[in-house]
């Protein structure tokens, strides 16, 4: 029965192909929206929840005066803060935006459960490092255009330990170079991506601040994670009255925020992926409807022979399923292979999870059941003599 | 009882308002191993009585019953996989599978048989070989000629070993040559392995081949 569902799906070579080419390119397109999506959402949900950020109340762009990072650390249960600014820099000239932050020294010993430095260079004088450092940082921490780069990044651009990049500056004006000192990787669990470059906020704060310091976000550690709530209400207190109101919420859902400056574009998303479904569908129903129409002569001396309404059913049904589920397949293996990792607009490195490809196989597959379900309702109700009668 | 037998049946159609009966109250015996010819001027009713013989129309009114089987009462499946075990049906525009090798073909109704793969090849392969068709297995219906088609079609309708063979104008589209190996087919089918055949026909000439000739007109066994 299958040999015969198979050859009914290939006796039309070029329209089977040009189905099948179809869902393989609407299932692409739902699939990279997907990935759109999963790769906000790995964005939002990279932060911890035991660790505060705060930033200026009125949006993000606003800057903090860098002196609060003292008056937050005064705070009890505040174990340590460290700054972070986005740079914005663009590599070598290109649109492709590899993400820059700056970071001050106190950020590395917050993150050392999150990134761990995997190539480092040796310092060229012998220094010590803070008690609560990665010694392998001792390079990176002698030097003020040193930088440390997520391996992603280092496979990306085929960068070497060492060597010296130039980045051109966008918010921060000029050309700047830094030498890559360290390579670092995500841990299991751990914030962050292995897509980013992280260098001296002095650097910045020197050359591109004029000398004077701002941040735009704190990240705030805590000595008891359980008091973050009461901590975050602290922190806003303490500046509720002046030029620059704060607002504190966990790293996690500061990302979460971030994530909601792009409006309702996951909402869009969403909708034009089922717009494309939907187009999708009608186009495979009206080819199995054709289909369908073609072979009601043949439909009807199979029923003579013996085939039951349901086994006529069932071959109509399963011959639309084989054609969009090997389609979606294709398109969403294709989708998952040939986009992550990649950057696209303003994503870094596109991320698309299995439960994305697997929604998007259910959806071929749900996608042949309908399609087929009226050809194959209106085969399955086939009149032996009728259809015998309109062929004669 | 008799191997066919059809009790005051009725057949009537629907066109728009007007109700149109074709079979008026008809009976008909036949019995097991006879060749019989349905004759009949057009409209007459031959090709709707060889339909309900098969069991691919049924009666406004009236019993039929195959093979001992009253066939009036069996629900749609019940009555297809009656149809897969009883009848083989004859079209006359051969209704061959066109993306289906002869072999394939003929394979079809085997399909809703327990038979594994091989089985099904082999008797079918003999079911061809039969009609004379065995160097043919692997053409496809437009690789034939007409009277091949048609012996493809026989084959296929006597390949799962029917009770009754119903023929519907088996020679109406072929040559007179080709038309008297497929008369001659259907009496070897008859003689030698018995098999009970309802031909419908125009043509005098095939019908003589037949054991008895039935006249059909206005829906009503003529004289």
């Amino acid at each position: 029965m299958l040999q015969l569902v198979l050859i009914n799906l290939f006796r039309n070579p070029l329209r089977s192909a040009l189905t099948l080419g179809s869902v393989l390119v609407a299932l692409f397109l739902y699939s990279s929206l997907g990935a759109v999506l999963d790769s906000l959402q790995a964005t939002a949900d990279s932060g911890s929840r035991e660790r505060l950020a705060t930033r200026h109340a009125i949006a993000l762009t606003n800057f903090l005066p860098y002196d609060y990072k003292d008056r937050i650390l005064s705070i009890p249960g505040v174990k340590r803060v460290c700054t972070q600014v986005w740079f914005g820099g663009l590599i070598g000239g290109q649109r492709q935006r590899i993400t820059q932050f700056a970071v001050d020294d106190d950020f590395w010993p917050m993150y050392t459960k999150d990134l761990q430095i995997v190539e480092w260079s040796e310092p060229q004088v012998a220094m010590s490092v803070p008690p609560d450092h990665d010694p392998h940082l001792a390079a990176y921490h002698a030097e003020r255009t040193a930088c440390i780069v997520g391996r992603g990044v280092m496979k990306k651009k085929g960068w070497k330990l060492g060597q010296t990049i130039h980045l051109q500056g966008t918010r921060y004006r000029g050309g700047w170079d830094m030498t890559i000192r360290g390579v670092y990787v995500k841990l299991p669990g751990g914030s962050w991506n292995e897509d980013l470059i992280l260098f001296h906020n002095e650097y910045l704060v020197e050359k591109g601040m004029g000398g004077k310091p701002s941040t735009g976000v704190f990240k705030v550690e805590l000595s008891d994670p359980s008091q973050s709530a009461a901590i975050a209400t602290q922190i806003d207190a303490m500046f509720e009255n002046s030029d620059n109101a704060t607002k504190t919420e966990s790293e996690q859902a500061f990302g979460a925020g971030f994530i909601s400056m792009f409006g309702n574009v996951p909402f869009a998303l969403r909708v034009i992926g089922l717009a494309v479904v939907f187009t999708i569908l009608v186009i495979s129903a009206n080819t199995m409807v054709m289909a369908v129409r073609e072979r009601t002569s043949e439909i009807a001396v199979l029923k003579t022979l013996g085939f039951t309404d349901g086994a006529v059913f069932g071959m109509v049904v399963a011959e639309a399923a084989i054609l969009t589920t090997g389609g979606g397949i294709a398109g969403a293996l294709l989708a998952k292979f040939g986009l992550q990792g990649k950057p696209l607009a303003f994503i870094p490195a596109m991320t698309i999870t299995w439960a994305t490809v697997l929604t998007a196989i259910l959806i071929a597959i749900g996608l042949g059941m309908v399609s087929g379900f009226i050809p194959a309702w209106q085969a399955s109700r086939l009149r032996i003599v009728d259809a015998l009668r309109r062929v004669d | 009882m008799a191997w066919v037998e059809v009790r005051e049946v009725h057949k009537q159609y629907q066109r728009e308002k007007q109700a149109i009966t074709v079979l008026d109250g008809l009976s008909l015996q036949i019995e097991e191993g006879e060749f019989v010819a349905l004759m009949g001027p057009s409209g007459s009713g031959k090709t709707t009585l060889l339909n309900l013989i098969g069991g691919i129309d049924s009666p406004t009114s009236g019993d039929i019953s195959v093979a001992g089987t009253n066939i009036a009462r069996l629900s749609g499946a019940e009555l297809a996989r009656w149809r897969s075990n009883t009848i083989g049906y004859i079209f006359q525009l051969y209704n061959l599978m066109p993306v289906l090798t002869a072999l394939q073909n003929v394979e079809l109704p085997l399909l809703l048989h327990k038979m594994n793969g091989a089985e099904r090849r082999k008797r079918a392969t003999f079911a061809l070989e039969l009609v004379g068709l065995g160097d043919r297995l692997g053409h496809y219906p437009r690789q034939l000629s007409g009277g091949q088609e048609q012996r493809v079609a026989i084959a296929r309708a006597l390949v799962s070993d029917p009770k009754v063979l119903l023929a519907d104008e088996p020679t109406g589209d072929l040559d007179r040559k080709s038309g008297e190996e497929v008369l001659q087919l259907l009496e070897r089918l008859n003689t030698e392995f018995k098999k009970t055949i309802v031909m419908v026909t125009h043509d005098p000439h095939a019908a003589e081949r037949a054991h008895r000739l039935v006249h059909l007109d206005k829906g009503v066994l003529s004289a």
